[in-house]
């Protein structure tokens, strides 16, 4: 069925309003797509990783999750939600229950590319059938912006701060996307916020309805750790596209596929100028960062071309 | 022991509070108001909106309500006023003012 | 009727987690509780079990799931020793205080550093504060019919929390004695069906579990946990009541070995109870009021009736298989004199710490603990009181 915004939004929402993420944060808009996805005579167990959405969403007592959900600890969405999926598995086959249930974990980039690593991988590995989500804002937000391996190069954050000696996070940020490719799984996917969220939408409805484990990584940005103009959520994502920085992509049974390739490559600058953890590369002394960020984007967009089968 | 989370109280006794932490109303959070957190505030300019839908899914407080794939005006208890939707908007239908200038 | 058997204790527990039959074991290997996870998933592989086995990537990640596998309304067990306990140290203060009745066998080895996969109870001792209720066993024996008690404990609509069984490394986990089961069709009435109030697994009635629990509310969970710890020593006894009507065998806090007149006497946990009461035979036969107290329950602990069992004793010696680096003795020894303390002050303790690292506990050494406490009966004097025995040097 073919996607239509129109028809999705009048599906059940199943994350409320009354959370305390800050005002204009990608993440909730992330969590609010992926669960959209959910046909909704399904039922769904969530789990978070410690992080702003778990603190934001589920504070004593209150929980804007609509779904039963279950936080335990920091590094363990993975191995929490596969400890959920297994008892589904057992009740099931022991005739206790008959019903659909989908398990979807939701971890930032703290949880997920850091420290969480280890039971991601774990729970991937043990093919449990299961969705997890990394909404990826870029640094370790809720502890106050640290860096993370998923902060992009040069970046200024609270542990990688630029100064006269450093200008900002010197590693590159890690291919998490690509990790997860290589544990082949039925289905990985990379996202963002586009402006009628077909993207994502349709690749969470992918990732839940495949069977097996599913990994989507989503970039959600922050306005206070990304410092932007707050009403730019969405523009700022279109960005991160249309300059190649966040390709959008899949890999489905091992298979590449490219999901959009812009027709005009914008040139980095135009991401990194509306931030301001980026401002400083935009003084006379670091420009010359800029066009090493340029180098790096323009050489994994190729490969990732290479890999999808485009022409480049 | 089951509690209703409105009975948890800063004032409730350990032996009447939700064993573990755990809540049983699922999406109770819709009872607590995030409305005063503005400082800015969107106006849903009814005639210029052209229903497309490009604004409810953007709200990070699932503060535009949708029914029968027609977006309704602003949930003024959960809006945060943080402006996205205004800037998704191709039909200039959402306008953007000081809170402190909202007409009664 | 009784099936008499020869295991040793890793198999005993593992014949006990089959005749359970739980939903789910997430589990990870470590010496020597190893063999635990490693019986069990062939019953799995023969289909003589339904329970679903989640062949973890760590400790961590083990309790995790066991969490999220409880939570969501699937009765859950696993097994660990040592730093495989210590790895998912945060995690058992998050299963208890989310009250998730799960059961873990500690098969009992030392903490790192140095490495070393010999028994002692530095790990469980360690673990003594997350609010698990630990249960002791001497034997292979002792080991199954914990394990058996702490599923009917645990899942107490009073208690609601985990247990830990814990029992030797190597010196029980790994010696093959005569042991008495019981049949499977009666294990399964005893330990019934787990039904939960709430379990995610229950779309008409979603929860949400584990909180982001502010100072307005947190001290209050806490409080409420602390209650089912208290509410834990009543059913522990009424549980082993409903057992010892089903297989003859009797449990309570405590073993009392020839304690009602003793003058003298030793508190200890496990194995060298064996060691230490054939002493006490030895010592009775020479006419001395030798005595022994085996800890059965030290989480919670039950110190009135301690207290009340040592009221005729004049010398006691707690014997730690654990330091706890107070520069003042071992967890045991602590809990022990705090027990006594305002309700028989009169009797002058010993601590003494031992077998640390599996050094071995031999009937000479708990002959001269003995020794000592006649000792100080006799000169009235004291001297140390957080002393070793076993170390050289």
């Amino acid at each position: 069925m073919a996607y239509n915004l129109k028809q999705v939004m009048n599906k059940p929402e199943r994350l409320t309003g009354g959370h305390r993420m800050c005002a204009g944060c990608g993440a909730p808009v992330t969590v609010r797509t992926v669960l959209r996805a959910l046909k909704p005579e399904d039922h769904a167990v969530c789990c978070s990783a410690t992080g702003c959405l778990e603190v934001s969403t589920f504070l004593y007592p209150y929980t804007a999750w609509k779904d039963s959900f279950i936080h335990s600890a920091f590094e363990n969405a993975g191995a929490t939600l596969s400890g959920v999926e297994a008892a589904y598995t057992a009740l099931m086959r022991k005739g206790k229950m008959n019903e659909s249930y989908k398990f979807i974990a939701f971890g930032g980039d703290g949880g997920t590319y850091d420290i969480g690593l280890q039971s991601l991988s774990g729970a991937m590995e043990r093919g449990h059938d299961m969705v997890y989500i990394c909404y990826d804002n870029e640094a370790y937000m809720n502890t106050g912006i640290q860096r993370s391996s998923g902060t992009p190069r040069y970046a200024d954050t609270t542990t990688s701060p630029q100064g006269t000696e450093m200008p900002g996070k010197m590693q590159y940020k890690k291919d998490l996307t690509g990790v997860m490719a290589a544990h082949r799984i039925p289905y990985v996917a990379q996202s963002t916020l586009t402006s009628n969220f077909k993207d994502l939408y349709e690749k969470a409805e992918k990732a839940i309805y495949t069977k097996g484990p599913a990994f989507m990584n989503v970039l959600s940005p922050c306005p206070r750790g990304w410092r932007y103009n707050t009403p730019d959520l969405m523009e700022i994502c279109k960005l991160a596209v249309e300059t190649c920085i966040w390709p959008l992509y899949e890999v489905e049974d091992g298979k590449w596929k490219l999901n959009y390739k812009p027709k005009k490559k914008l040139p980095v600058t135009e991401y990194l100028k509306p931030q301001g953890r980026f401002k400083h590369l935009f003084n006379d002394e670091n420009r010359h960062l800029i066009d090493n960020i340029q180098e790096d984007i323009d050489k994994k967009w190729e490969e990732l071309l290479k890999k999808c089968g485009e022409d480049s | 022991m089951r509690g209703k989370a409105k009975e948890m109280t800063p004032e409730v006794t350990w032996q009447e509070i939700t064993p573990g932490g755990t809540i049983y109303e699922p999406g109770n959070a819709e009872g607590y108001k995030t409305g005063d957190w503005r400082s800015m505030r969107p106006i849903w300019i009814e005639e210029k909106c052209t229903q497309c839908m490009l604004c409810p899914p953007v709200c990070p407080d699932t503060a535009i309500p949708v029914k029968d794939s027609k977006r309704l005006d602003f949930d003024y208890d959960h809006c945060k006023g943080c402006g996205v939707c205004f800037k998704v908007c191709p039909f200039n239908a959402i306008d953007f003012i000081k809170e402190e200038d909202k007409e009664e | 009727m009784s099936i008499r058997e020869r295991l040793s204790g890793n198999e005993a527990i593992a014949v006990a987690m089959r005749q359970i039959n739980p939903d789910v074991v997430a589990a990870f290997p470590i010496t020597p509780s190893t063999e635990i996870p490693q019986y069990f998933s062939q019953f799995v592989s023969n289909g003589q079990v339904q329970t679903e086995f989640v062949a973890v990537e760590s400790e961590h990640s083990a309790m995790s799931a066991c969490i999220g596998a409880q939570a969501a309304g699937a009765r859950t067990m696993t097994a660990t020793s040592a730093n495989g306990l210590a790895l998912m140290w945060e995690m058992l203060y998050i299963a208890s205080a989310m009250k998730l009745p799960m059961t873990l066998s500690c098969v009992n080895r030392a903490l790192s550093g140095p490495l070393n996969i010999h028994n002692d109870h530095s790990d469980s001792m360690g673990a003594r504060d997350s609010g698990w209720i630990q249960l002791y066993s001497e034997t292979n024996q002792e080991a199954y019919d914990n394990l058996l008690q702490a599923i009917r404990i645990a899942e107490h609509k009073d208690v609601q929390l985990p247990v830990m069984v814990c029992q030797d490394g190597f010196i029980t986990s790994h010696a093959v004695e005569n042991i008495e089961l019981l049949e499977d069709d009666k294990v399964k009435e005893f330990v019934g069906e787990y039904k939960p109030d709430h379990y995610l697994l229950n779309h008409k009635e979603p929860i949400a579990v584990g909180p982001l629990d502010l100072p307005a509310h947190c001290f209050e969970h806490k409080r409420e946990q602390a209650q089912s710890m208290i509410n834990a020593k009543k059913v522990i006894l009424e549980v082993a009541k409903e057992f010892e009507k089903l297989t003859g065998r009797k449990y309570e806090y405590f073993e009392k070995y020839n304690l009602d007149d003793a003058e003298i006497a030793v508190i200890i946990i496990n194995s060298s109870a064996g060691t230490a009461k054939t002493v006490v035979d030895k010592l009775r036969e020479n006419g001395i009021k030798a005595g022994l107290l085996k800890i059965r329950m030290f989480r919670p602990f039950p110190a009135d009736e301690i207290a009340e069992a040592l009221r005729n004793v004049k010398a006691l010696a707690v014997m730690d298989k654990a330091e706890s680096y107070s520069a003042m003795g071992g967890p045991v020894g602590a809990e022990v004199k705090a027990a006594l303390y305002g309700k028989a002050d009169g009797i002058k303790v010993l601590n003494y710490i031992y077998g640390l690292g599996g050094r071995d506990v031999r009937a000479d050494d708990i002959e001269e603990v003995y020794n000592s406490l006649m000792d100080i009966v006799k000169t009235g004097q004291i001297g140390e009181t957080y002393r070793y025995i076993g170390v050289r040097g």
